[in-house]
């Protein structure tokens, strides 16, 4: 039993226009798999609807974590049970500090996992964790004071998912997009950190246009997204072919107004 | 007598939870509002003539005016049904089992101590907090610092009293304060001589007065020259009122260069019509600060007032409005810059969910002759689903050609994608709602006293759970 097992997933938008038309996948722990696709071939609809945004629909198929399926849990349910998204475009919450955000987020895991009893992380604990995770992700202490995601860069807007994805140990990680809007140092040290997270805890799903993520990320398997389906996969020599060779082979003759 | 309903927003005028049971009957003018009732609360006061004579003045003065119809709806307010006055007497103290279940249940929610929470419900005339009281008393008299209830600060204090007493809130003013005027009892009366700096906050939770927490309280402040007072009101547990009205007046006077804060959480329970006039004069240089929570009651109109009339005097307001479910707070504030060079900042952000309505209601009015006067006005609300409303009423009314005068609003609801987000990372609807909503009201909570700000949030998961009625 896998990890992560997709089968036969289809995802519609609520006015019913299909976006995923049947994908199949299963990611072990340890492992990295890439999902790589042109823009708008719906590789943020399928990270969205793992996680259970309420615009998208699951029509057919199933998404099963540990082999339970997730598709009657709401997105918190689905982050208790061990799944992560690391979103291409984190929201804002002002007044929230990114630190307090954090514990309570980490609070929410605790008390799921106890059952519904509330169980906070004692504060030198969190300090501790904190620190080694900020240092480790280069996370400027500066930002943690700050109002989560509010007036942040496209970069530290990306550090933080990753420093959330450090803190509250998931099983499963989706990473939509990281890469995007990260110049060269910034990436090497936020997919440096999702490599030294990925092992027999956690496995990763990395979603990309772009190969040059996949330089500081080893996928074990690289899957080609287009039209709603997997066109074509294999290990992480796919991932440099796409570089040089672009996706236009893979692309159904006309379809350029894809999502 | 009816049994005791669960549901607060149920309790109608016919019932009245009264703290008191039939067995040990306490002294009470009766329902309804003579002024025969007036002249015995003053003689019950055993108070100086001229207070007797204000009364009654403001009692003929309530009689004259009409019930406002601008604001909120005021015409379910039954005059002749109201008790407006009862002697406070320890044996209230046995009638705690009369409480509605769920104010007691929110209570619990907040970790409110049992001892703390008779206090809270005006039962309760004995409180561990008595000794820091009892020390706090000690320094302030020390200083010259006079924190008393009003009540004591007029027998004890007639000549500040008597000076200052109704020169910020003329009975006039309005019909509730007119009424309050004629039938007042309990507030809190502070005096800080010149130069004296306060440190500590004056809470009225500290005073023990079964009194502090009345229906018609009335509260002064005389803040001398450069001087400096903060000073506490209410708190964020639901404050249970047997009484369907409350109507409080607050005078506050500010020196040169002194300084008042004046914060104020009221939690009322939802039967309740909050309507207070609170107006502050600030003198040459002087600063007053309102910070203004408003959680509870059916329908609150509140529009904390700062008068400049001193050149550089500077006036702040800080108000935060919750409307639940069946609750209306039609609340703001007014500057009037009456000096030159005077400033204000108005700071006002409202919550409605469940079907409530919140509304902002403010007036800027920069007279002739106060050049150079700034002023900015911020209203954000936050609509937490289709039913709940918000409403903006801002008047400004500038008389002189170089004033700066800066109107921002902004209405937003809380967007899914948001909640999304935050329910991504295993936080339940209700408390990813919440943390929205506290983020929202952060820039006034961070005002607040440390502990005060604790129970805000804690109210506000309670409010967003729909647990608090």
């Amino acid at each position: 039993m896998a990890l992560l097992e997709i089968r036969d997933l289809h995802v519609a938008l609520s006015d019913g226009t299909e976006i995923v038309k049947g994908i199949d996948l299963a990611v072990e722990s340890g492992e990295v798999h890439a999902i790589m696709g042109p823009n708008g071939s719906g590789k943020s609809t399928l990270a969205h609807a793992l996680m259970g945004h309420p615009a998208y629909q699951i029509t057919s198929g199933d998404v099963l974590l540990d082999g339970r399926s997730l598709l009657e849990l709401g997105p918190d349910e689905r982050a208790q049970q061990g799944l992560f998204l690391a979103f291409q475009y984190p929201y804002a919450i002002p007044g929230v500090t990114v630190t307090s955000f954090l514990r309570s987020a980490i609070n929410a895991l605790r008390k799921a996992r106890t059952g519904g009893e509330d169980d906070p992380i004692p504060i030198p604990e969190f300090r501790k964790e904190l620190a080694a995770a900020t240092e480790r992700l280069k996370v400027p202490r500066e930002l943690l004071g700050r109002y989560l995601n509010d007036g942040f860069s496209g970069g530290e807007k990306k550090r933080i998912e990753i420093l959330q994805l450090a803190l509250l140990h998931p099983r499963l990680a989706v990473l939509d997009e990281t890469d995007s809007g990260l110049d060269i140092d910034a990436l090497k040290t936020i997919a440096g950190g999702v490599s030294d997270l990925v092992g027999p805890e956690l496995g990763a799903v990395v979603i990309t246009h772009y190969q040059r993520i996949l330089n500081y990320i080893r996928p074990d398997f690289v899957h080609v997204f287009a039209g709603g389906r997997f066109v074509a996969e294999g290990g992480p020599e796919l991932a440099e072919q796409l570089e040089s060779e672009g996706y236009d082979a893979y692309l159904p003759e006309a379809s350029n107004g894809d999502r | 007598m009816n049994k005791p309903e669960t549901d607060v927003s149920q309790i109608g005028r016919d019932y009245k939870y009264g703290f008191h049971t039939t067995d040990k009957p306490t002294f009470s003018t009766g329902r309804g509002l003579t002024r025969e009732v007036v002249e015995t609360i003053s003689a019950q006061k055993d108070e100086p003539d001229w207070m007797l004579e204000r009364r009654l003045q403001a009692y003929e003065h309530f009689l004259t005016r009409p019930v406002p119809e601008w604001g909120g709806d005021l015409s379910k307010i039954d005059f002749d049904s109201i008790f407006y006055y009862v002697k406070p007497t320890e044996a209230e103290a046995s009638s705690w089992e009369e409480l509605p279940p769920d104010i007691k249940q929110t209570w619990d929610r907040l970790g409110i101590p049992e001892a703390e929470k008779k206090y809270l419900a005006g039962v309760g005339a004995q409180y561990e907090s008595e000794v820091v009281y009892h020390k706090l008393q000690e320094e302030l008299v020390r200083q010259g610092v006079v924190f008393l209830g009003m009540d004591v600060g007029l027998r004890e204090h007639e000549e500040i009293v008597r000076e200052h007493f109704g020169t910020v809130v003329p009975f006039r003013d309005n019909k509730f304060a007119a009424l309050n005027t004629a039938v007042w009892s309990g507030g809190s009366f502070i005096y800080v001589p010149p130069g004296v700096k306060v440190e500590m906050p004056l809470q009225a939770y500290f005073r023990i007065n079964a009194e502090n927490m009345g229906q018609f309280e009335r509260t002064l402040i005389v803040v001398d020259e450069n001087a400096f007072v903060h000073y506490v009101e209410g708190c964020t547990a639901p404050i249970y009122s047997s009484d369907s009205l409350h109507a409080a007046v607050v005078e506050i006077i500010v020196k040169p260069g002194g300084r008042c804060r004046y914060t104020t959480i009221q939690n009322w329970s939802t039967n309740v019509y909050n309507l207070v006039t609170k107006r502050a004069v600030a003198q040459k240089n002087a600063t007053i600060e309102w910070v203004d929570g408003n959680l509870g009651s059916k329908l609150t109109m509140k529009y904390p007032a700062i008068w400049l009339t001193g050149e550089g005097a500077h006036g702040e307001v800080l108000s935060i409005a919750f409307a639940g479910k069946g609750q209306h707070q039609d609340t703001g504030a007014k500057a009037v810059h009456a000096a030159p060079n005077t400033t204000s900042l108005i700071t006002s952000k409202s919550i409605s969910r469940g079907g409530g309505r919140a509304g902002y209601r403010g007036l800027v009015n920069v007279a002739n002759g106060a050049r150079g006067a700034k002023s900015k006005v911020v209203c954000d609300a936050l609509i937490l689903d289709e039913e709940s409303r918000s409403d903006t009423y801002p008047t400004i009314r500038v008389h002189e050609s170089d004033a700066e005068v800066e109107h921002e609003a902004t209405v937003s609801k809380i967007g899914e994608e948001q909640l999304f987000y935050l329910m991504s990372r295993g936080l339940s609807e209700s408390e990813a709602s919440s943390m929205i909503v506290s983020g929202f009201v952060e820039p006034i909570t961070k005002e607040l006293p440390l502990e005060y700000a604790v129970e805000m949030n804690r109210l506000i998961q309670l409010q967003m759970e729909g647990s608090v009625g």
